[in-house]
């Protein structure tokens, strides 16, 4: 019979631990584990070997190997290291592996030993060397600490929004410190270190002394500091042989053990058993490992959510069950199926053996227009790994015309950018195609491009007109487009340019373009209009008033007006104004004048080509009847129930109406029969009708 | 007087949503800013303020960016240092961006969009508000609101429902409704399931259709529109009308009763109309005699108010009425109807001719004469050569030179233009086409848009039968057909299309207008199943109109409801009149 027990050892009074073999390790390992770097990443995800050279004395001559390795120690990437010496080595919470070098340059590489991208620790670094790193997790993400030779820390509380924050100074610090560590405490960072018998705590702005409560007396330096993983308690070892358990807030002390061994550890961690509430502290030496337990206390794990597991599956490759287990929990497709074929198909065009179209086949076969599937992230992908041909065709299959872009423009295909922008509809993602082409070609190729795509061209002129005047006039030109060359210098004849002389240039330039885009009519009206300007400049210095700019009617009323009668009909002549416009004009400016004298006189200087009814309208216009009458006996027939009426003759209104036996003249004269005197003229029309209506 | 909606014409959707929901957002992003103590309007002159932030509320307009420029660098220069917000409505556009950078200020303001597209200026009526539109699009070939458009449809459609039948003429028509249905299937899902509340959508182009736009309004409230101007649904009435010393700002919608009785008429109605509602209101006013102490409470506690606002209404409808008919006929308004109706029907084109050079001569309005040289233009195919000379340069003389560009502008638009000499119809439509495929020619959209853009108004006027034939007097006060708009002497076309295409549920059997219309490329319909789709809401018809729409339209539509139990719907990108219409297109010395 098996004793349930046996294999239980007691920890402290009330606790019990067991040690058993969950699994073992696949790994051949050639290396010492103590001879290298090593990281595992948290929630049993993948481990790193790096073996560290550098450690030694003299450098090795052979290149050291990074070996990445799945929690059960199944090979996942081997691969040589070629760049520099590197002092510490950390997975991020996306499981990508950071290395921090001494020159400050952290590598990020994947879980399959892809390269991603690097970075620095900043300037300062590069002639201090990095004595030392942490990679440590926090809600914003993963972040990197550095010690430099210095002995000053630089942190960035997230790599994948790299802010650099470079800590103040620790006075008096003239060594590396005991030992140090990361701390997270009301959402920032801050690094907890340990100089002699004294622990600071830095954050970007001070640092300040802290002790620890409780701490038995005696203690002249802190050989190992630990920080649980949720940043709530801390552990420190002691030179006298101590271990201070308590909050990471140095508020509260959870339990002190004496342990009697004063050698410092080689390493201590928190650990603790999943949904346990009782915590503890590992410490291991060379040759002895010792668990030193609390009391109990509640703590909460943070689960791994399912997105997340989706994507730990998703990067190990598994494709086939991450998608059963989507399935199996019927998540929506864009968060589910989509998105882990997605992911795929950025690792199926990674495989450089397969051919583009073979690839591309093979990713629309699968994918099809599945909802949530971004073609454009598909060929960002290809792109990044030198495949734009491959990049082109995904993109094809693109539905969002708009979305291919940008990829488009990094891949410096901007005349297709500019296509498929404009099929996009969005002229926001036109303009912004147009300034790269502008930046990206010569003016000339530029222009060219635009003249093939009129809903660009009018967008660009558009900003022209308000922003850039001079390119403006180059797309004309570049067009032979001298109607709107003309028209353009029009406009710059009283827009842009103020002198006299500029104006008459700039209207000269316009009539030559007209003349050019056979527009005879306009380079003939230009031409008159520079013959007016010039005679409206002579006229102002000559009579002085304001003549510039008046339109030829108004230039000529205004010579009336000024009792420059032979001016008016000299320039009547040299521009050949029309008879009918000029007896208006005259009509109306003599009567502005009231000068009835020379209005009667002008009536009579030929037969009126307007008639005479205009004559009697303005007169009375200007509350003249007398004069008014003089013309009403002049006005022809047709109009002449009008003219009398207009003057107040109504009976003799209705006696010409019917002579004329017409209907509507009739009507007309009854409509005004409203005064008391008119009734007698009312009953003769009604008579008139009425004897008409007979016949 | 007044014709009541048909009982079974269907329910309007409620749309003071859409200004509930802008008026949410605009007080989120002021809110952002700290106390926004005063508002200025944007003009070109330094603004006065001594605040620490200002926050500007702008269309995005490279002119406004250049003036907000020139007020930040007026700041710098004098040392001072304040916060700038600007708010962009309804979108901000990237070039507006570039003009902050280049003028060097773009990191000393922070941007924001508003996004307010559509204002319920009535309750059938939903305006943009961007007149602009009519000249960026029809005239400088700009698409950019295109993309407003089609956000604004999809707005709609997230909040009343799918729009299941629709159709649309024109090329922006079909470019904003594709663009349109592709947000739908982007953001497919939102609109699924839902019942249509609207069942018809029509979209049409401003530009198969100037006639009806440059005609004089004689529609009440088209009439009011022509002689004060309507901006945002209210009108300024001056002393003139108000006869007291004092302008008054008088919103005009539905809810003034007044109004919404007389809005609709044929001028000729409205006066008969107003007097006789005077005299019932004097007969309620007088029933106060022989009331005893607790009647009277009550008639003041109940009824005064009501009739005290209605009189105040008609008092002021009444004294714009006098306004109008004093302006009207001090300008020989008779003589003017009587040519644009004969330019209507075609015939007596010398006299109208000799009609507008007069009005050109005498100077009498720069913006009439041009649109009766357009409306003559396009009715005839036209100016026949000698006239297209002769009209533009007694126009020049009267006017002013800058006008040159004027006229650049309307034929490039097709308002008018020179019928080409020798040239049969067809010896033009095959230089059109072969243009058309002539893809290396780069000047081929002004070449295109001039000579494509033939109107043939004569031939579609015969095809649609837009002029009425009337025997005797046509009955203004009891209107037969949309025609009574303008007197009874033409059926506005626009309305005349969207009548025609509703009956069919298609454009079947209109090809040949079509082809007339230069549109062949640009009719579509679209109808998805109507299973959902309740009789109530088929009755519902949204018009959409790209480049502005007239009240004269507006009154024919309602008209044409009331007639077959429709109830239509008016998204316009803003209203428009011929003088709107004019201004846009022509050139002024800044």
């Amino acid at each position: 019979m098996d004793c349930y027990t046996a294999n239980w050892n007691p920890l402290g009074d009330s606790a019990f631990y067991r040690k058993y073999e969950l699994y073992s390790m696949d790994w051949d390992l050639k290396e010492e584990l103590r001879d290298c770097l090593v990281a595992a990443a948290p929630y049993g995800g993948p481990i790193a070997l790096l073996r560290n050279p550098w450690q030694k004395e003299k450098a090795a001559s052979v290149r050291p190997v990074l070996d990445i390795y799945s929690a059960s120690g199944m090979p996942l990437a081997s691969l040589l290291w070629k760049s520099g010496p590197v002092v510490s080595l950390g997975w991020s919470a996306e499981e990508e592996l950071l290395c921090v070098q001494e020159d400050g340059a952290v590598l990020v590489y994947g879980l399959h030993g892809d390269f991603r991208r690097h970075f620095s620790m900043g300037n300062e670094v590069l002639q201090n060397r990095v004595l030392d790193a942490r990679i440590f997790h926090t809600e914003f993400g993963s972040g990197v600490a550095i010690l430099t030779g210095a002995h000053r820390f630089t942190l960035s509380a997230n790599v994948g929004d790299l802010k650099l924050r470079r800590m103040p100074e620790v006075p008096g610090l003239q060594s590396a410190p005991s030992c140090w560590t990361t701390l997270c405490q009301d959402r920032v960072a801050h690094i907890l270190l340990a100089v002699g018998p004294d622990l600071y705590l830095l954050d970007h702005a001070a640092c300040s002394a802290v002790t620890p409560p409780g701490l038995a007396p005696g203690v002249s330096s802190f050989l190992q500091m630990a920080v649980s993983f949720t940043y709530r308690h801390l552990a420190l070892f002691t030179d006298t042989g101590y271990i201070w358990m308590g909050t990471a807030s140095l508020k509260e002390k959870l339990c002190e053990f004496n342990c009697n061994i004063r050698a410092p550890p080689k390493q201590m961690v928190w650990c603790s058993r999943p949904r346990s509430k009782e915590r503890a502290v590992v410490v291991a030496w060379e040759r002895r490992l010792m668990v030193v337990g609390d009391a109990p206390e509640s703590i909460q794990y943070k689960q791994l959510t399912i997105q997340v597991l989706l994507d730990r599956l998703v990067l190990r490759r598994l494709y086939p069950l991450a998608i059963q287990i989507c399935e199996y929990l019927r998540l929506p497709e864009v968060q589910g199926v989509s998105r882990i074929l997605a992911h795929w198909a950025c690792y199926k065009v990674q495989q450089k053996d397969v051919s583009d179209e073979d690839v591309a086949r093979a990713i629309n076969q699968k994918l099809g227009d599945t909802p949530g599937v971004s073609y454009s992230d598909i060929a960002a992908r290809a792109y990044g790994c030198g495949r734009t041909e491959l990049a082109i065709k995904l993109l094809e299959y693109e539905p969002r015309s708009g979305e291919q872009v940008p990829l488009l423009l990094k891949m410096k295909r901007s005349k297709l950018a500019l296509s498929k922008a404009i099929e996009s509809g969005d002229t926001d993602l036109v303009f912004t195609v147009l300034l790269h082409l502008k930046n990206e070609l010569n003016r000339g190729d530029f222009f060219m491009t635009l003249r093939n795509q009129p809903m660009a061209l009018s967008l660009y002129r558009q900003f022209c007109k308000h922003q850039e005047l001079e390119t403006l006039k180059d797309l004309y030109n570049q067009d032979d487009n001298h109607q709107e060359l003309g028209s353009f210098h029009i406009r710059a004849s009283y827009a842009a340019e103020e002198r006299i002389e500029g104006r008459v240039a700039a209207l000269q330039t316009a009539a030559d373009a007209f003349y050019k885009a056979k527009n005879e009519f306009a380079a003939k009206a230009t031409e008159d209009q520079m013959r007016l300007l010039r005679l409206q400049r002579r006229l102002e210095d000559e009579l002085g008033g304001r003549f510039l700019d008046l339109s030829l009617h108004n230039t000529v009323t205004t010579l009336i007006l000024g009792g420059h009668n032979k001016r008016a009909e000299q320039l009547a002549r040299d521009f050949r104004i029309p008879d009918k416009r000029l007896w208006w004009l005259k009509l109306t400016a003599l009567a502005d004048l009231e000068d009835w004298e020379e209005l009667e006189k002008f009536s009579k200087s030929k037969k009126s080509p307007i008639g005479y009814l205009p004559f009697v309208e303005i007169c009375m216009k200007q509350h003249n009847k007398y004069e008014a009458k003089k013309y009403a006996s002049r006005v022809g027939p047709e109009q002449k129930v009008k003219a009398l009426l207009l003057v107040g003759e109504v009976a003799q209104a209705a006696d010409v109406a019917i002579e004329h036996r017409n209907e509507a003249e009739l009507s007309l004269v009854l409509s005004h029969c409203t005064g008391a005197t008119d009734g007698a003229t009312a009953d003769k029309i009604q008579r008139a009708r009425a004897q008409a209506q007979k016949k | 007087m007044a014709f009541p909606h048909r009982p079974d014409a269907p329910e309007l959707p409620d749309f003071s949503m859409l200004k509930r929901l802008a008026r949410d957002q605009l007080i989120y992003l002021l809110e952002q800013q700290h106390e926004v103590d005063k508002l200025y309007k944007v003009e070109n002159k330094p603004a006065l303020s001594s605040n620490e932030q200002l926050c500007f509320l702008v269309r995005p307009r490279i002119k406004n960016m250049r003036y907000i420029a020139n007020l930040v660098n007026a700041d710098k220069l004098a040392g001072r240092t304040r916060k700038y917000k600007v708010i962009f409505s309804p979108q901000k556009f990237y070039a507006c961006e570039m003009v902050l950078e280049e003028e060097g200020i773009y990191g000393d303001v922070s941007c924001d969009e508003w996004a307010f597209s559509l204002l319920p200026l009535d309750v059938d009526l939903l305006s943009m508000e961007l007149p602009e539109f009519f000249r960026d699009y029809f005239l400088e070939g700009d698409q950019r609101w295109i993309n407003t458009v089609a956000q604004a449809l999809h707005l709609l459609s997230t909040l009343y429902g799918p729009f299941p039948n629709s159709y649309g003429i024109g090329r922006c028509a079909k470019m904003s409704y594709e663009l349109w249905r592709k947000l739908e299937e982007e953001e497919d899902g939102e609109t699924k399931g839902r019942r249509p509340e609207i069942g018809h959508t029509f979209l049409l182009d401003r530009d198969t259709d100037f006639v009806t736009a440059l005609c004089s309004q004689v529609v009440y409230e088209g009439l009011v529109d022509d002689t004060f101007r309507i901006k945002c649904g209210s009108v300024d009435f001056g002393p003139e009308v108000t006869s007291s010393d004092k302008s008054l700002k008088v919103l005009l919608n539905a809810e003034d009763k007044v109004f919404s009785e007389i809005r609709n008429e044929h001028f000729s109605n409205v006066f008969g109309f107003l007097s006789q509602k005077a005299r019932n209101l004097q007969a309620q006013y007088d029933r106060r005699r022989g009331m005893d102490i607790k009647q009277m409470k009550n008639f003041v506690s109940q009824e005064l108010k009501g009739l005290k606002q209605e009189h105040r209404l008609l008092s002021l409808h009444i004294g714009a009425c006098e306004s109008i008919m004093k302006k009207k006929t001090k300008q020989d308004f008779q003589e003017l109807i009587k040519t644009e109706h004969a330019l209507l029907e075609g015939f007596s084109i010398r006299e109208s001719t000799s009609y507008i050079e007069e009005h050109i001569d005498r100077q009498v309005s720069p913006i009439e004469s041009l649109r009766l040289m357009c409306l003559l233009s396009i009715t005839e195919n036209g100016l026949i050569p000698k006239d297209y000379r002769s009209l533009k340069t007694q126009y020049l003389q009267s006017y002013g030179p800058e006008h040159l560009l004027t006229f650049s502008n309307l034929r490039r638009a097709g308002l008018l233009t020179e019928q080409a000499p020798g040239d049969t119809l067809t010896a033009v439509e095959s230089k059109v086409s072969k243009l058309v495929t002539d893809k290396a020619a780069g000047k081929i959209t002004d070449a295109f848009s001039s000579l494509a853009k033939r109107s043939n108004f004569r031939a579609i006027s015969k095809k649609l039968n837009l002029i009425p034939r009337v025997d005797g007097e046509y009955d203004l006060k009891v209107p037969r057909d949309m025609a009574y708009v303008f007197s009874g002497a033409y059926v506005p076309l626009s309305c005349r299309i969207i009548e025609q295409v509703l009956e069919r549920r298609s454009w079947q059997g209109l090809d040949e207008v079509v082809r007339l219309l230069n549109c062949s490329e640009f009719a579509f319909t679209d109808m998805t199943k109507e299973d959902k789709a309740s009789s109530e809401s088929l009755r519902l018809i949204l018009v959409v109109f790209l480049g502005g729409c007239t009240f004269s339209e507006i009154s024919a539509l309602r008209f044409l409801g009331r007639e077959k139990g429709y109830r239509f719907i008016f998204l316009t990108t803003a209203v428009t009149n011929s003088a709107r219409l004019m201004e846009a297109m022509s050139e002024v010395k800044a």
